[in-house]
């Protein structure tokens, strides 16, 4: 009984300091780019291939998932808009919904899954057979040939693809929302118009520039503390997904409360 | 010169160095001798600063390297070349951008002639044809890798050369290319070399003076007939294993 009760504060100190450990060497990893950024001549080049990647391999993905999201919203939103609620209110909840909340998390999301798996294997592939440390010992900052630019790349092209996402997933649940109810484009441009604030717009922007930093920070962090061979690099990409996914959701409460209220 | 003195290294609750003491002149080769798993690509990797010790001083040419800061480091790591085991070839580089990383100033790396002419001098160094050039390390077999891998740590004609394991995992004949390799380049560019390496007939073959890491320390570093005529235990018994494996193969 006693050992069990010694066990939890335990494991509670043991949880503690291992989250204090993470934070410190993601705050090292976040100075020591900062600290190369002077080196525009290394990352500049690197950041505009990577942000080509990220934009042009990721558009697909992204416009079709946001284009579902807006449709399934203007359906459901007419499935139970059957009562004394006007189906222009359909147009406000489409708009809402996508730019405030399902544009920037469906993307942030998918983008966890699909750049920050890409960066926490490719990363801890390096790091395992000794390409991070052949570049140190080659006198080069490995800050500046893989984090700036992966970081650099995602902060630039998550906020363009999220705005993507607002206006395709707007668009399609405009175009579901006039084949399945009995809605006109006026009913709905003055729905979307009724409770909008340029602020919504600015509010999804700031929000895919916060999931940028998870998306890409957390996996090259994880590829960089990546050890013990394939096992390690599975597991620090699984870690880098699951990590990246559950700081999206953490930001996306966190910034409602704070630029919503 | 390298010098480590009385290095203490430990990962969580595992002694890795238990007070090295280990030096090497200037000009001279020394094979570091181990069984797996000692220590002896960490000792490598504390000489160029990439790991960094819990006590103990490491001097290499003349600079004290766990005090020195990020410039000064990335200065002295200009002057050592590094083979790593596997080669650490960069995947998403040609052969000839992996040698061309190699070149450590600046002024010569963006000098697209200087690479032009210095990447297939390297080649040549280790045996190489110029239109391996071309290849990406995927395309190379193991033997070509670590090749490359000492044509990149050349590139930069580095004072000092740092082998982990070059002939691990390589067949004979292979590994006998690159003995011969390490002692054409100690000849050649006269630089002072440490080479890590389990296989006791390479270092005989090719080290001025041979070093035995055991247990966290050095248990014996001299010349090739003070290792053979030594009556410590452990140089013994690792001499004997050779022996054993060399008349099973004969």
């Amino acid at each position: 009984m006693t050992s069990l009760l010694l066990r939890f504060p335990h494991a509670i100190g043991r949880g503690l300091l291992g989250t204090f450990d993470h934070v410190g060497r993601v705050s090292l990893l976040v100075a020591e780019s900062v600290r190369a950024l002077g080196q525009v001549r290394t990352w500049l080049p690197l950041t505009l291939r990577e942000a080509y990647n990220v934009g042009a391999g990721s558009l697909f993905i992204v416009i079709l998932v946001s284009g579902f999201a807006g449709a399934v919203t203007a359906l459901q939103a007419g499935y139970q808009f059957t009562g004394n609620i006007p189906y222009y209110v359909v147009g406000s909840l489409v708009v809402e919904s996508v730019v405030l909340e399902l544009g920037p998390v469906l993307t942030g999301l998918i983008l966890a899954g699909r750049i920050g798996a890409r960066y926490a294997a490719e990363l801890g592939t390096m790091r395992v057979t000794e390409q991070i440390d052949a570049l140190e010992s080659l006198g080069r900052s490995p800050a500046s040939y893989l984090v700036i630019p992966r970081v650099l790349a995602g902060l630039i092209m998550v906020p363009v693809l999220v705005v993507i996402a607002d206006l395709i997933g707007v668009v399609s649940g405009w175009w579901f929302a006039r084949q399945a109810l009995p809605l006109t484009d006026a009913d709905f441009a003055y729905g979307a118009r009724a409770f909008w604030h340029t602020f919504d717009a600015y509010y999804s922007l700031i929000k895919a520039f916060f999931f940028a930093g998870s998306i890409t920070i957390i996996p090259c962090y994880m590829g960089f503390m990546t050890q013990q061979g394939a096992e390690g690099v599975g597991k620090a990409t699984t870690a880098a997904v699951v990590m990246s996914s559950v700081m999206i959701l953490l930001l996306d409460t966190l910034l409602a409360q704070i630029l919503l209220h | 010169m390298i010098e480590l003195l009385d290095v203490h290294k430990r990962f969580g609750e595992q002694i890795v160095l238990d007070g090295v003491d280990f030096t090497v002149q200037e000009g001279e080769t020394v094979a570091l001798l181990g069984e797996s798993g000692t220590g002896k690509s960490v000792l490598l990797k504390h000489i160029n600063g990439l790991l960094h010790p819990d006590s103990g001083n490491i001097v290499v040419d003349g600079k004290d390297v766990p005090s020195l800061k990020r410039k000064e480091l990335s200065t002295l790591r200009s002057k050592i070349g590094y083979v790593f085991q596997n080669g650490a070839l960069f995947d998403s580089m040609s052969v000839f951008e992996n040698i061309r990383f190699g070149l450590s100033d600046l002024t010569q790396y963006n000098d697209k002639a200087y690479c032009r002419t210095r990447v297939p001098e390297c080649l040549g160094l280790v045996n190489l044809e110029p239109d391996v050039a071309k290849k990406f390390p995927a395309e190379l077999s193991g033997g070509m890798r670590k090749r490359v891998g000492i044509a990149r740590a050349i590139a930069g004609q580095p004072k000092y050369l740092l082998y982990d394991e070059p002939t691990s995992g390589l067949d004979p004949l292979n590994a006998d290319i690159i003995d011969n390799l390490v002692t054409h380049l100690a000849d050649a560019l006269g630089v002072t070399s440490v080479m890590v390496t389990h296989d006791v007939r390479g270092a005989f073959r090719v080290a001025d003076r041979i070093a035995l890491l055991t247990k966290g320390k050095i248990a014996l570093q001299g010349t090739q007939k003070e290792f053979l005529e030594s009556e410590d235990q452990r140089v013994q018994a690792f001499l004997e294993r050779d022996f054993e494996d060399t008349s099973y193969a004969a």
